[in-house]
């Protein structure tokens, strides 16, 4: 019974999942918005909200769910939440495109705490992958922040280099 | 279903369980290293009148037994251990506040309940355990012990001796874990610094190294002397290799043996989905348990255990494919577990208060999973295993649920305890501690 209800609770993160994980996130997603039902042309994508947290959320199931959790939450003293913390809905956005393009193994505390596992560095991700899924971290569960765009990331990523 | 356990409400005991104290003779002999220090010194002519929470402090046990709080919000409170008197040491991780890296808990009254929470130390860490008149602590680097008098408490707080020093310590399975057994030996965990030792940790695609560099130093157990001052990697031996990460582990006095709990590698879908996909990561590789001879190798990175093929299989990062099989010269485990739950704490029963079927079998404290997004999480509980002969039976059930306050738990922040410690009490009440909140369970038994 209590797996029955395991099941059921999530299904719904299990479908998107299952969805995505057969092929990398394509940087066109179907969505049922009236905004993005036309499928994009030309590397034109849409820049609505709503399409850029469905691939943005394609993006973190991929890449960053396994540590950071379904909720954001983290794992206490090995993972660092994203859900409310300081870091993530701050204004320095270049920091956050920092970590995901680098990875982190600071071991800095953050917010009072540190954590010991360590954050593989994600160069593969495209800017605009990388520019969905932190827009995705810093507009999901309790966060409230601006969006992170494409042109953010390219910058960070040529000082990088 | 293979784990089982009955809900039932102990509310029927709350009007007048008690322990008698007179019952609580047996532990002087014991030299399981987590159980009391011997001493012989009698419980004193308070007799307890321990009676377990109404809701048996929100955990669901077999019919028969219940449980209260000792104490509450200590901090991040990882191993335990009871003294003969029944006093508790816990030692705490991460930063602590100055004299605050052991808390001791002192039950006044004899209601089972800590009213007098001292400390000493001031470095965090995981180990803690009594032997022979001493108490062993460890920071993540570093092993101190203590002189006890005849009431078990500690000399000189400011002044321990440095056993061992120099310990690696990386990003990652810091913690060092200690045991002792009965010839003056002390046993110290190094987990591996890494996830399964590829060119770039937990990076997808990513090579094993071959060989792994980690293990000459980490990945493994070590063995010291007991008793000897600043000793450091040359003057120990490495007693066991291959082993990623052990948090639990005890001497089974039974077998005269080292058993350990190995916290399997994680994330075989983000690193390799082509093949294995969201399921397979959550169902693989097993926590393992093994019983170590000196110069074991359990074959960490280049194998993990698979408890449906019962299996050593070779890791991706080191050619396999999910079902190529593993050289024989690694150790089978005594016994495997579901992946990922994160085995914290290993304790032999050798009490007398629990019914015979537990006596020296193991009780393990799962800490609970993460590695098993998005799929459930697993774990949050205390299991026993029986042994027989000094051996694991090959079964298991989930002895002490609910400590996570969910019925299915999403999220790890989510969960409100986690089982990490575990201890044996003076009349053989089962002790566990949770690192999250900082709460010290005492679980009893009063069935007839
Ligand atoms: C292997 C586990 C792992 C994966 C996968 C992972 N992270 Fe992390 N992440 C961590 C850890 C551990 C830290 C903290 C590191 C430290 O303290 O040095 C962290 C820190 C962060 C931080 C900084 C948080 C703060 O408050 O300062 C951000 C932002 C972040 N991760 C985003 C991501 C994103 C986005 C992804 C996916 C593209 C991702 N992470 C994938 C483990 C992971």
């Amino acid at each position: 019974m209590k797996q029955l209800i395991a099941s059921m609770a999530f299904i719904t993160v299990l479908m998107s999942f299952q969805t995505v994980s057969k092929k990398p996130a394509s940087p066109v997603t179907k969505t049922t918005t009236p905004a993005a039902k036309k499928p994009a042309t030309g590397g034109v994508v849409s820049n609505n909200l709503k399409a850029i947290m469905e691939r943005g959320q394609n993006v973190y199931l991929i890449n960053c769910l396994a540590c950071h959790q379904v909720d954001g939450g983290g794992v206490p003293h090995l993972n660092a939440p994203l859900d409310g913390a300081t870091a993530v809905k701050a204004n320095d956005k270049a920091k956050l495109i920092r970590i995901v393009l680098k990875g982190m193994t600071d071991r800095v505390e953050i917010d009072g705490e540190s954590y010991s596992n360590n954050m593989a560095p994600h160069p593969e991700l495209t800017d605009q992958q990388i520019s969905d899924v932190l827009t995705y971290v810093r507009n999901s569960w309790t966060n409230k922040a601006s969006a992170v765009t494409q042109a953010e990331v390219k910058a960070v990523r040529a000082k990088i280099k | 279903m293979k784990k089982t356990f009955s809900a039932v409400s102990f509310l029927l005991f709350t009007a007048g369980f008690s322990i008698l104290t007179a019952n609580a003779q047996n532990f002087g002999d014991n030299p399981g290293s987590h159980t009391p220090a011997s001493g012989g010194i009698s419980m004193g002519s308070k007799t307890a009148a321990i009676v377990p929470d109404a809701d048996n402090a929100g955990l669901k046990l077999p019919a028969g037994f219940g449980a209260l709080k000792v104490a509450d919000n200590l901090g991040k409170t990882r191993h335990i251990v009871v003294t003969a008197q029944g006093d508790i040491y816990a030692k705490v991780m991460g930063k602590v506040a100055e004299g605050k890296g052991i808390l001791k808990l002192h039950d006044a009254n004899g209601d089972g309940r800590s009213d007098e929470t001292t400390g000493l130390g001031n470095y965090g860490g995981t180990g803690i355990c009594i032997k022979n008149g001493y108490l062993y602590a460890s920071s993540d680097e570093e092993i101190f012990r203590y002189k006890l008098n005849d009431k078990n408490e500690v000399i000189n707080p400011l002044q321990p001796e440095k056993i061992i020093t120099g310990l690696k310590k990386g990003n990652q399975h810091e913690t060092k874990s200690i045991v002792l057994d009965n010839a003056g030996n002390i046993y110290v965990n190094i987990g591996a610094y890494s996830n399964s030792c590829q060119e770039q940790d937990r990076t997808p695609g990513s090579k094993g190294r071959m060989p792994c560099p980690i293990l000459d130093s980490a990945g493994g157990i070590w063995q010291f002397k007991a008793d000897k001052l600043n000793q450091t990697y040359g003057d120990g031996s490495r007693y066991a290799t291959g082993l990623r990460n052990v948090v639990g582990l005890d001497w089974n006095s039974q077998s005269n043996q080292l058993y350990v709990m190995q916290h399997g590698r994680d994330q075989l879908h983000d690193l390799f989905p082509a093949m294995y996909d969201v399921q397979a990561n959550a169902d693989l590789p097993a926590e393992t348990m093994y019983a170590l001879k000196k110069g074991d190798n359990a074959g960490w990175p280049y194998v993990y255990y698979d408890p449906f093929q019962n299996k050593k299989i070779i890791a991706p990062e080191y050619g396999g494919d999910g079902k190529k099989e593993a050289s024989s010269e690694y150790v089978n485990p005594a016994m495997a577990f579901p992946a990922h739950m994160a085995p914290n704490g290993l304790l032999f029963y050798t009490g007398n208060m629990f019914p015979a079927k537990y006596k020296n079998g193991a009780f393990i404290a799962f800490h609970g999973s993460w590695n098993r997004a998005p799929l459930p999480q697993e774990g949050y509980y205390v299991a026993f295993v029986p042994f027989e002969n000094g051996k694991p039976t090959g079964k298991w059930e989930i002895f002490a649920n609910g400590f996570s306050g969910l019925e299915v738990v999403t999220g790890t922040r989510g969960a409100a305890h986690r089982p990490c410690g575990l201890a044996q009490g003076p009349d053989g009440s089962l002790y566990v501690s949770d690192d999250s909140k900082g709460t010290i369970y005492r679980i009893i038994y009063n069935g007839k």
